[in-house]
């Protein structure tokens, strides 16, 4: 390691400060005593759905659709997990039957 | 009226449940974590440490590279402000529901991961239950998945020898699940399709983790071109 425990203490620093400057700096800029601009009460509104679906995606970015197995089994196991939900909209089962068929697709078939 | 230890109690009923997919994917991926940790020659306090101070997943991991690198504070942060960016849409999805009296808000923020975020964004919480306190602790209970995930990684990372494998695929499986949840609530569908048609649009052009800011600038951008239509068909509400 090249680094002295101060020098890995900053860095350590630097990355906590990041990540809590991205998650606190919307409410610093619009606090609850002031009125909101009606544009962020309007993203307020939209942007949940649009960041689920950037969140979905997000979790398929390491995909490689042109070779190893092509997504193939990401592509299988979320329509088991759509299929699920739409069926019977229980949490944990379309989230368990998901991930078991995906196990199964990447340890035993692909 | 009821007392408010059984308020934090209903609350807690009421908030494990929705956690147990996050228990399973971050003891998982907090476990992975350690265990890089552990194999790059660090002790178990720092996944220990780390995952209690920064939570936020895959900031923590590239952390690890950046800690046997050279020592580069500002390219940390920098990189840092870039990995997490997405969180600011976070924030702005939640400035309402966040808003709530007490130093609870501080904990709900600086908690504020991917999952914690999209479970207390589309929780349905029951009449009766207190919001802050199920949101509360929705919070703490990912909190704690995760540092002893990392935790248990770190000490005991080499020991462990079992197909897990595909595992991680249970966060994929939870993130579908919550977009379908606020698909079958919402009226129209113009900002959900939005979301994923833009998203697929720049990771096809950007590869990989690159693609979150352009997505990002489209995003913002579309909604802002499409805030009179939008509006007009109403939101959630």
């Amino acid at each position: 390691m090249t680094m002295t425990l101060g020098q890995q203490i900053v860095t350590i620093l630097m990355v906590i400060l990041g990540t809590v400057l991205t998650r606190f700096l919307p409410f610093f800029l619009f606090p609850p005593n002031k009125p909101t601009p009606k544009f962020i009460q309007y993203l307020g509104t939209v942007l949940p759905s649009a960041v689920l679906g950037m969140l979905v995606i997000y979790c398929l970015k390491d995909i490689n659709l042109l070779a190893g197995n092509h997504g193939i089994p990401e592509l299988i196991a979320i329509a088991v997990v759509v299929g699920l939900h739409l069926w019977k909209r229980q949490m944990l089962l379309s989230i368990a039957g998901g991930t078991i068929t995906y196990m199964i697709l990447v340890q035993r078939i692909f | 009226m009821i007392n408010q230890k059984e308020v934090i109690q209903n609350a807690f009923k009421a908030a494990f449940p929705v956690t147990v997919p996050i228990m399973a994917g971050f003891t998982f991926l907090g476990l992975a974590y350690g265990i890089y940790m552990n194999v790059s020659g660090f002790s178990f306090l720092y996944p220990m440490l780390m995952s209690l101070t920064i939570f936020a997943g895959s900031a923590e991991f590239v952390t690890v590279s950046w800690l046997l690198g050279p020592f580069a504070p500002l390219k940390a942060l920098l990189l840092t402000l870039m990995i997490n960016a997405r969180h600011l849409f976070y924030g702005l999805s939640m400035l309402e529901k966040y808003n709530i009296p007490g130093l609870k808000k501080y904990y709900l923020i600086f908690g504020m991961c991917d999952e914690s975020f999209s479970i207390n964004c589309t929780a349905d919480i029951p009449v009766g239950v207190d919001k802050s306190w199920y949101m509360f602790f929705v919070t703490l209970l990912n909190h704690l998945y995760w540092v002893a995930g990392a935790t248990m990684g770190g000490l005991f990372g080499s020991l462990i020898h079992f197909n897990t494998q595909g595992l991680e695929f249970v966060m994929t499986a939870l993130f579908v699940v919550l977009f379908l949840e606020q698909w079958m609530k919402e009226k129209h569908h113009g900002s959900s399709l939005l979301g994923l048609g833009l998203s697929v649009l720049c990771l096809t052009l950007f590869r990989g983790a690159n693609f979150i800011i352009p997505s990002m600038c489209l995003i913002l951008g579309a909604l802002a071109l499409l805030q009179k239509p939008l509006e007009k068909v109403g939101g959630l509400q």
